[in-house]
């Protein structure tokens, strides 16, 4: 040891130096990865999506193989996902690295995306798609979902155009003599009727939570009329508002009477979508997108052709419209301006032309872009269901959709409490409501 | 030794590489956390200056109360809990199975090796309601009972978390805690059995206060872990139902990169560290005399 310190001072100090070097190094490798992609353009079209949807992938992948592949070849589509319920924190830590990917699924809450957009990390879409000369690449309704939902911007693609009503086992409903329920009333009875016959009558996933808050909103717009939300966004109302306080009650009593089966908050997307396509349950709350997995023969157990779509049950006495569904762009897509290049622009030009006719045609997905070739042997319930998008002039927001992402995630992770019965529905408000103030 | 210790260059090429990854990697980002205390907003949105805002902010947040008292009761629980059936097998092991006891040590330790986020799976299946019973229920059903719902409820998930943490770490202290006996003197013990002391007697006279040390450096060890505690509640309940099982570090956490709030979430985890910290003196005062020696 005593040898050590003997030694001429440029090798006694060479170890530590060559560790500071080594340190230095591994700083700037780091750094490097995040902020490098966007200096030397994209070499590849990253893509970043949630887990739970496969649809989106799975098409772009297979444009990636046949109609884009030369845009493939020039900058490869690398997918990577996250679970839905980590997105929101995946985009937050991306780009407070610099580091978003070239495409990616738009936040959780809208008001995500708008912060996004504040810091430039949005594509501007509407110049994008006018600088190619494709105006009309994004249907007129669903630009005008999308503007509704991002303060007047077109920041994110419509992959999915989707309505969302109340899917029904026609099937479970023939045999125990019910009829399709248009009030909330007769909802309730059919609920109880199938309860009766052994069937679960909802199925709806509590671990997500969405779901849940889904029924909640379609109550209050039906309830109270579609700007219900947009009151309590600009602070003319509250949730603790008695009124809107009825209305968590009411779901919360479809939980009292055990409407959801067991353990509702254990029960995972997929397990809900199959409890309904195994005919475990005989109604299921959802999006036009289901339609993708009921066409899975090996999925779905019951047959398309059991399959019904009603729309939201109407409040007795409610200010709401009639035949009121949910309209959202699905899980919406954006892209990062700041890696926004040549290539970038010529995937997004092939996906715009292929994507509307190529996914209804594979995955009997209805999306938010102009069809460049018609589509033929749709399924009839995709058929009827694209007949349902394009006949509904008005349309509801979902519960959310004007939330922070905290009080969207507060809603989200408390719905379960909510029909379970383990918080009652006055603190669910209260607890939703107290984060909005805090905005 | 004393020679090698006593030169300045020897101490500082010694020390020099660990300190230097220390201060970059730990010491750096702490005050670099501190700072973004009277700091609001994020790296997307910019930051403004908040002043003490995000500490009045703290005391009047129930969800930080509620997070701080969950941290609280399982951190209690758990090292109580850790320490106390470590302590049990660490005595089976020495004086029951004495040297036959490599095949249970293996065994009770195995748990420690395995990923958390496996075991948290495990623990999902086996207290599962739906969308088919797990274990627990099964078992339950079999006896004539109802199914229950684990996770449904705040309290009923919090103690399938305390199950899974002890089943998880217990093997551990056990492992440590049977050095601790291990070193033990066999002639002290030896005669204090021809003295008479047989069984508990010997345990409560002789062994525990011969074990004290080890015991008490692994309540330090345990307490600052479990007030940490993050990975396996994320993996298991993810902090529900609704905030029912939420830390304090997850409540950070979240507060930080999913509300998009750095400041604050700087704030609960300033919060977190004077915690530690308090608990770590209370300890080390109550002690009152070096660990190391004796």
């Amino acid at each position: 040891m005593v040898s050590v310190v003997s030694r001429p001072k440029a090798r006694v100090f060479a170890p530590v130096v060559v560790s500071a070097g080594a340190l230095a190094l591994l700083l700037t490798g780091c750094g490097a990865g995040g902020g490098g992609n966007s200096a030397q353009g994209s070499k590849e079209f990253s893509y970043l999506t949630n887990v739970e949807n496969t649809t989106i992938r799975g098409e772009l992948e297979t444009l990636s193989k046949e109609q884009c592949k030369a845009e493939n070849d020039a900058a490869p589509l690398k997918v990577e996902t996250v679970p839905q319920t980590g997105l929101d924190q995946k985009l937050q830590l991306l780009a407070g690295q610099n580091a978003l990917p070239v495409q990616f699924a738009a936040g959780n809450a809208p008001a995500l995306t708008q912060d996004l957009e504040k810091s430039g990390n949005i594509l501007d879409f509407e110049k994008a798609f006018a600088d190619m000369g494709m105006t009309d690449a994004v249907l007129p309704g669903a630009v005008s979902t999308i503007k509704a939902l991002y303060g007047g911007k077109l920041n994110v693609l419509p992959y999915q155009y989707n309505v969302e009503g109340v899917w029904y086992n026609k099937k479970l409903f023939a045999d125990n003599n019910i009829t399709a329920p248009k009030t909330w009333d007769e909802f309730a009875e059919a609920s109880e009727k199938l309860k009766a016959a052994g069937v679960t009558p909802l199925s709806a996933s509590g671990e997500q939570g969405w779901p849940l808050t889904r029924l909640l909103s379609g109550y209050l717009f039906s309830d109270l009329g579609p700007d219900a939300m947009k009151k309590v966004a600009d602070g003319e109302a509250k949730l603790t508002d008695p009124e809107y306080v009825k209305a968590a009650e009411a779901i919360a009593d479809l939980g009292a009477k055990g409407y959801f089966g067991q353990g509702v908050g254990s029960i995972d997307y997929d397990t809900a979508a199959n409890q309904f396509m195994s005919g475990k349950a005989g109604m299921f709350y959802m999006g036009s997108w289901i339609l993708s997995n009921f066409n899975d023969k090996e999925a779905n157990k019951i047959g398309e052709e059991n399959i019904g779509f009603l729309p939201f049950p109407k409040v007795s006495g409610g200010e709401g419209i009639d035949n009121q569904y949910a309209a959202n762009v699905g899980l919406p897509m954006t892209f990062n301006a700041k890696k926004y290049d040549d290539k970038a622009s010529a995937w997004l030009k092939c996906i715009a032309t292929n994507y509307g006719s190529s996914a209804l045609k594979n995955a009997n997905s209805i999306s938010g872009f102009k069809q460049n070739a018609p589509v033929e042997n749709v399924p009839p319930l995709v058929k009827s269901t694209q007949e349902t998008v394009n006949n509904t002039t008005e349309s509801v927001l979902w519960f959310e959709a004007l939330f922070s992402t905290k009080a969207t995630t507060t809603s989200q992770t408390n719905a379960a409490g909510l029909v379970s019965g383990s918080i009652t529905p006055q603190k669910f408000m209260e607890l939703v409501q107290n984060d909005l103030n805090a905005k | 030794m004393n020679n090698v210790l006593g030169d300045k260059k020897a101490v500082a090429i010694l020390l020099g590489p660990a300190l230097l990854v220390y201060t970059l990697a730990m010491l750096i980002p702490v005050f670099w956390s501190l700072g973004y205390t009277f700091l609001s907003g994020n790296a997307i949105t910019g930051f403004t200056f908040a002043g003490l805002s995000n500490f009045a902010k703290l005391f009047s947040d129930p969800a930080v109360g509620e997070a701080l008292w969950f941290t609280i009761r399982y951190a209690i629980i758990i090292t109580a809990g850790q320490v106390f059936l470590g302590y049990l097998l660490s005595l089976l092991y020495v004086f029951a199975l004495r040297r036959g006891s490599s095949l249970i040590r293996t065994l009770v330790f195995f748990p420690v090796v395995l990923p958390t986020v496996a075991v948290a799976l495990l623990f999902q299946k086996m207290f599962e309601i739906a969308p088919q019973n797990g274990l627990v229920n099964s078992a339950l059903n079999a006896f004539g009972m109802g199914s229950i719902d684990w996770f449904g409820d705040g309290t009923r998930a919090f103690w399938v978390i305390i199950i899974m943490d002890l089943w998880r770490s217990m093997g551990f202290y056990a492992v440590l805690l049977y050095t601790g006996l291990v070193d033990i003197p066999e002639d002290i013990l030896e005669s204090a059995r021809l003295d008479g002391a047989q069984g508990l007697r010997l345990i409560r006279h002789i062994v525990l206060p011969l074990s004290m040390p080890v015991l008490l450096s692994s309540v330090i060890f345990s307490i600052n872990g479990t007030l940490k505690v993050f990975d396996s509640i994320v993996a298991l309940t993810n902090g529900g139902p609704g905030s029912a099982t939420t830390p304090l570090t997850l409540h950070m956490f979240r507060t930080s990169f999913t509300y998009g709030d750095y400041g604050y979430g700087s704030s609960i985890a300033l919060l977190l560290t004077i915690l530690c910290l308090i608990v770590t003196l209370f300890i080390f005062r109550s002690s009152r005399r070096d660990l190391t020696k004796d």
